[in-house]
């Protein structure tokens, strides 16, 4: 899905991943099967550093758990989402406070007005799509899973 | 600020294959290796939880074998592909993880052969019924459907029917019903047809013909299309836990690509039908020229077809690319255009005047045509079915086959079109003698 205020050509999603070193988050799971955590476990493999944003936990992956995002500490790069479309308002409206670069909605998480309200506050603003999956897309990986990732380069992979 | 579109022509030789990290090298290595490091234990467990993409044994992932499964899955405008040791194994993989005991398949009559077998004996052994309808029409396949039905599998352009079918039309039928469309479009290859387009969801290939094109080297590859909703609750396999991988549930972890992810990780990773990475190779290195030949094959099989028209011992001939055919409007929709005319691939069929007789002295007064089974090769390849393949058949059985007894397949080659009309000419004269 690519609506007007989102991004998601090769180049852009690059630069965002490459920018991006703390990702808050928002709706991780601590339970290992979740989609949530398959993301975040992979990012925090892959060099990232992960912040979790979920009221009903106090830690997960060992790093400390925040009931929201205005409680986080530290400066945060990425804003990645794994809730509910209704309930993501709010989020980019906290995102945008906390000066965070890009508002990140995960596959199913569609809300429009959240996306327009990042960009128009000047962060990059990525729906429906899983920040692992884009990750090993672009970085390395999901290629040997035969999956199309669309590349077409006489680059080596940096 | 869209990502640029690459065209077939250029997908068949970059798709799926970028410089290799490790040297540099532009063409695509050889990773002959059954097996692959872990970096660490922690590696090593993301990677047996799918929790990291990485490559663990040849048998269930292999890099060169994985650049053939993307470029195939982006000729085919495909969200994910996997390959395996053969046709017959893509498919019966493709089946063997959508189906269980119990279910039911709608599928078109006239398959080739290994596909009834696979259907009507294999698949039924293990409780898998399969009601074959008339592919000509979409109704057909409407009626077919049971309450049980999970799949509905046709090819796109028959072997030897050399009918088309209707892509869009069955599709509409198959999802009306919440079930995928599966559809075997070998004899097209990816360059002239592209079933997903026209709502296909799986599309299996046998690689073996035109797409390695040189009749070298077996293989198999399955696309999904990505699209296919498969929590409509017909699908518990994709939904739910999987008692085979970790409780993993793959269409909610791996999305679109699920349905391949599931395919790998259940499958081929248990039946092992695994293809290797030379074969992969040898495949790859005809893919990049798929688009050149089958311009080739495309325009030879024309001037053939109409060649054999012409001629005073031929009695009939069937090739869609022909004006005058009567599936003339559903080629146009559905195949590339090649030479100005909607291409209708190397494969055509013919009866020679005389019978079986003279069918097999056809077959045996050739010079240069081949006489073998298969299809999709450079060389031009020709088989008299009623004499050889299907020759344990009476014939009833075998004009409900599709074959006749005077029927002669040629998979026309990419030689000099004089050359092949010279050794058609002579041998038809043969014939008649």
């Amino acid at each position: 899905m690519n609506a007007a205020h989102t991004i998601d050509d090769i180049a852009s999603l690059r630069r965002i991943l490459r920018e991006s070193r703390t990702v808050a988050v928002v709706g991780l799971s601590a339970e290992w099967h979740r989609p949530s955590y398959f993301a975040a476990k992979y990012m925090q493999q892959h060099g990232y550093r992960i912040i979790p944003v979920n009221p009903r936990y106090a830690e997960i992956l060992g790093e400390r758990c925040y009931p929201s995002l205005l409680e986080i500490d530290a400066q945060v790069d990425m804003v990645d989402v794994f809730r509910r479309t209704d309930d993501v308002l709010p989020i980019a409206q906290q995102a945008v406070e906390i000066g965070a670069r890009c508002l990140w909605q995960q596959i199913g998480v569609v809300n429009a007005d959240a996306a327009a309200l990042a960009q128009a506050a000047g962060l990059d603003s990525v729906m429906d799509r899983c920040v692992k999956i884009e990750h090993a897309r672009l970085f390395g990986g999901l290629h040997w899973a035969g999956v199309n990732t669309r590349v077409v380069s006489a680059r080596r992979p940096v | 600020m869209a990502d640029h579109e690459f065209q077939p022509e250029t997908l068949a030789i970059h798709a799926g294959q970028i410089p290799d990290a490790a040297t540099g090298a532009r063409a695509l290595p050889i990773y002959q290796t059954t097996s692959f490091v872990f970096d660490s234990a922690d590696h090593a467990a993301s990677l047996f939880n799918l929790q990291t993409f990485g490559n663990v044994y040849s048998r269930l992932s292999n890099p060169t074998v994985a650049a053939l499964e993307e470029r195939v899955a982006a000729l085919e405008g495909g969200r994910a592909g996997l390959a395996s040791a053969s046709g017959m194994a893509s498919e019966a993989m493709a089946l063997m993880t959508l189906l269980q005991q119990g279910d039911h398949v709608v599928a078109a009559g006239a398959l080739y052969g290994g596909s009834v077998s696979m259907l009507a004996v294999n698949l039924k052994k293990l409780g898998i019924e399969t009601s074959f309808v008339d592919a000509g029409s979409a109704d057909a396949f409407a009626a077919a459907i049971k309450p049980n039905t999970r799949a509905v599998f046709a090819e796109s352009l028959g072997n030897p029917s050399l009918k088309l079918l209707d892509i869009a039309a069955v599709a509409d039928v198959a999802h009306a019903h919440g079930v995928p469309l599966i559809i075997d479009n070998t004899v097209p290859s990816p360059f002239l047809c592209n079933p997903i387009r026209f709502g296909a969801d799986i599309v299996v290939h046998s690689a073996t013909k035109y797409l390695a094109g040189h009749g070298t080297t077996l293989g198999g590859v399955i696309v999904e299309s990505g699209r296919f909703p498969w929590d409509n609750g017909k699908f518990p396999g994709m939904t739910e836990p999987s008692p085979g991988y970790h409780g993993v549930k793959f269409f909610e972890t791996f999305g679109d690509f699920g349905f391949t992810m599931r395919a790998r990780m259940e499958t081929l990773r248990v039946y092992g039908a695994a293809l290797s990475p030379t074969s992969a190779w040898q495949i790859m290195q005809g893919v990049e020229t798929l688009h050149v030949r089958m311009e080739r094959h495309c325009a030879n099989a024309l001037a053939v077809a109409k060649f054999l028209q012409a001629h005073p011992r031929v009695g009939w001939v069937n090739y869609p690319g022909l004006p005058d055919h009567e599936q003339h409007a559903l080629l146009a929709k559905q195949m590339r255009v090649v030479n100005g005319a909607p291409g209708a691939s190397g494969l055509l069929a013919f009866g020679v005047k005389g019978g079986l007789a003279a069918g097999v002295k056809f077959i045996e007064a050739a010079q240069f045509m081949s006489h073998l089974a298969n299809i999709g090769d450079t060389r031009t390849l020709i088989i008299h079915p009623a004499s050889t393949t299907h020759r344990q058949l009476d014939d009833t059985q075998q004009i409900a086959a599709g074959v006749l007894p005077d029927m002669v397949r040629i998979s026309v080659g990419i030689e000099h079109i004089d050359d092949i009309l010279w050794d058609i000419d002579q041998a038809l004269s043969r014939a008649g003698e």
